[in-house]
């Protein structure tokens, strides 16, 4: 079980590092096993920052992150190893995931050099070649190839097999979709599903909603940083609260509803709202409660010449 | 009739022979069309567009013409084509994000690019003003280096370059793969707008993203490994398709609502022919589920219904 706990990245910018960027502030969830949370959000929105925390190819400002309620931070040497056991990340481009000039395998290699060094060459290559078959590559077909040989969908197959060889608990799965096409795209995203019925935990890093919906149980939205929305994915597709949710909800190209239609549909539910205070999404006040979103205060002189509209200066009842 | 492709044939050379990217391409589009080009990577999407615009080696035209508002264009003349790039036919390359020169500002390097086609960049500011407007871009852009603009801001300033000629046809080649998806609408949509205003005639399309041309294309053309497979209307392509190829892709495509444990989406088993060699007749024929006998020869691109263009032989025999 992985678990963020207010988990901030804070990357020093400008000339001498004097001004400060806040990537990530904050952000609290939860993977289980055998679970997918999607991590959904746009450029920017720190989602890639998240997901190299977890794997600790960067460092974390603030809280922490606990992987079986160990803080990754503290891991060193051996327990950092077994670390990645455990842990293991695959990444949106997958050409540039190999070096061109060495044949595609050298990634198996690698991970044999490091974490099986006492293995029998009889004994590796058997399992290497069940890595592939349970990620439906023919190993004859894809095994002994430079990466220009195999295709976009393969070489990803590729990377997710090699972090199987591990044994691996938990995978990161930055964007692994976007770079393939579309008949190879659904081969990846069951695969996936597949695993995750075995008790891997995917986090899935996505800026496509449609992709999201069909692989995890719950998501999060981020903007610039900030968790805006997490819960059950039917839940949030279905009823978006948050304003920028909904913004993203009616900005995603669907093949089943045109943008005017999604529109017209988010309108009519944020109706539902419309009795309650305009400013009820966004408001961070501790005042806030359930009779903010149900009635919509009036306009209240708070001292001569000042008048404001919020329940918490509103003198009836 | 803006624009007619007949019999289009483009290969690249290389040492090892021809690449048979794009093989007798026969179609056309309506003014005030909006075509989208779909299919998968490597199936000609891209050579189709150059070949309309800059067919330059290793791009080589081994036969067939086409007409735009039915003057011919001299596509294989890379010099004689000069009179029709930015005035008549004009593009919005792949990667127009980085397609900007960097060293200048962005309002210098127009006026280089205006007074590179003889047009005088002055008498033209008002208009580009304007056209900026039309964007939503600050006219203070014009003042800055790309490198100080976003990737949507990038995107819609290249354009309005690439129209500022008013010209009959734009090809847009994958311009919202690279943008967030609120960027993503507002450029969709602004390419709606440019049609809607007659800036350009008609436009091509070009993305893998189905989801995308369903929302702004009023018709779709799919191309399967340098041949074209199917065109007709959105809604016909998206939700009556009729070639298999068509058919195995929409399906394949997840959709909001649709969760892997109740309905399991499969994907097209095997992966496109090499075009250094292609199979004889249908080249999707290894990968389809109902290919038959017939497949072994090229199945002619044939009208089913009015505007709706089928190239399989289940269709046409059918048909016959």
């Amino acid at each position: 079980m992985l678990r963020l706990e207010n988990a901030s990245k804070i990357y020093r910018v400008g000339t001498f590092g004097g001004k400060q960027l806040r990537a990530v502030s904050d952000v609290s969830f939860t993977v289980k096993d055998g679970e997918v949370v999607s991590l959904i959000g746009e450029s920017g929105s720190g989602k890639s920052t998240i997901g190299k925390m977890i794997l600790r190819l960067i460092g974390i400002t603030g809280g922490k992150i606990t992987f079986d309620d160990r803080d990754i931070a503290t891991l060193r040497g051996g327990a950092l190893k077994a670390y990645y056991r455990n842990v293991q990340g695959v990444f949106q481009d997958p050409f540039s995931s190999y070096n061109p000039i060495f044949k595609a395998d050298r990634v198996f290699e690698i991970v044999r050099d490091h974490f099986f060094p006492g293995v029998e060459d009889r004994e590796w290559d058997e399992k290497v070649r069940r890595s592939l078959e349970s990620v439906g590559l023919n190993p004859r077909h894809v095994l002994d190839k430079y990466p220009h040989q195999l295709s976009g969908g393969q070489l990803q197959r590729f990377l997710i097999a090699r972090a199987l060889l591990l044994d691996i608990r938990f995978l990161v799965a930055d964007e692994i979709i976007s770079m393939l096409d579309a008949s190879t795209r659904i081969d990846v995203l069951n695969l996936l599903a597949d695993l995750k019925e075995r008790g891997l935990a995917v986090l899935f890093i996505t800026h496509d909603l449609s992709l999201g919906y069909y692989i995890s149980e719950d998501a999060a939205i981020l903007y610039r940083g900030c968790v805006v929305e997490f819960g059950r994915t039917e839940k949030i597709y279905d009823h978006p609260a948050h304003p920028y949710t909904r913004m993203l909800m009616a900005s995603v190209p669907r093949l089943d509803q045109k943008w005017e239609d999604v529109e017209i549909e988010l309108r009519a539910k944020q109706e539902d709202l419309s009795t309650g205070c305009v400013y009820y999404e966004r408001c961070c006040d501790p005042h806030r409660s359930e009779r903010c979103r149900e009635r919509r205060p009036r306009l209240v002189e708070i001292e001569p010449g000042h008048s404001v509209a919020c329940d918490r200066y509103s003198t009836d009842g | 009739m803006s624009l007619r492709v007949e019999d289009l044939t483009v290969y690249y050379q290389t040492l090892r022979g021809d690449v048979r990217a794009l093989e007798s391409t026969t179609f056309s589009i309506a003014d005030g069309e909006i075509m989208g080009l779909a299919g998968e990577s490597g199936c000609g999407k891209t050579t189709l567009a150059n070949g309309l615009i800059l067919l330059v080696p290793p791009m080589r035209h081994v036969g067939g013409r086409v007409l735009l508002d039915d003057r011919e264009l001299p596509i294989a003349d890379v010099e004689a084509m000069n009179r029709f790039r930015f005035k008549e036919i004009s593009v919005i390359p792949q990667y127009a994000m980085n397609a900007m020169n960097p060293t200048r500002k962005v309002g210098r390097m127009a006026a280089e690019l205006l007074r590179s086609r003889r047009i005088d960049p002055k008498r033209t500011l008002p208009e580009l003003e304007k056209r900026l407007d039309l964007v939503e871009l600050n006219r203070s852009v014009l003042k800055m280096y790309p490198i100080e603009m976003s990737g949507g801001m990038k995107q819609r300033m290249v354009m309005v370059l690439s129209t500022l000629m008013d010209p009959s046809l734009l090809l847009a080649d994958e311009i919202t793969s690279a943008l967030d998806v609120s960027t993503q609408k507002a450029v969709a949509k602004m390419l709606v707008d440019f049609r809607d205003r007659e800036i350009v005639k008609s436009i091509i399309v070009i993305t893998h993203d189905m989801s995308i041309l369903y929302q702004i294309a009023d018709s779709i053309l799919i191309m399967y490994a340098g041949q074209l497979a199917e065109k007709g209307p959105t809604e016909t392509i998206i939700h009556s398709p009729r070639h298999p190829y068509t058919k195995l892709l929409i399906t394949s495509l997840p959709k909001v609502g649709v969760k892997h444990d109740a309905t399991r989406l499969t994907g097209i088993p095997g992966k496109p022919p090499l075009l250094l060699d292609p199979p004889e007749g249908c080249r999707f024929r290894e990968r389809c589920p109902a290919a038959f006998e017939r497949c072994r020869d090229v199945p002619p691109f044939v009208e089913i219904e009015p505007g709706h263009f089928v190239a399989c032989w289940r269709e046409t025999e059918s048909n016959a």
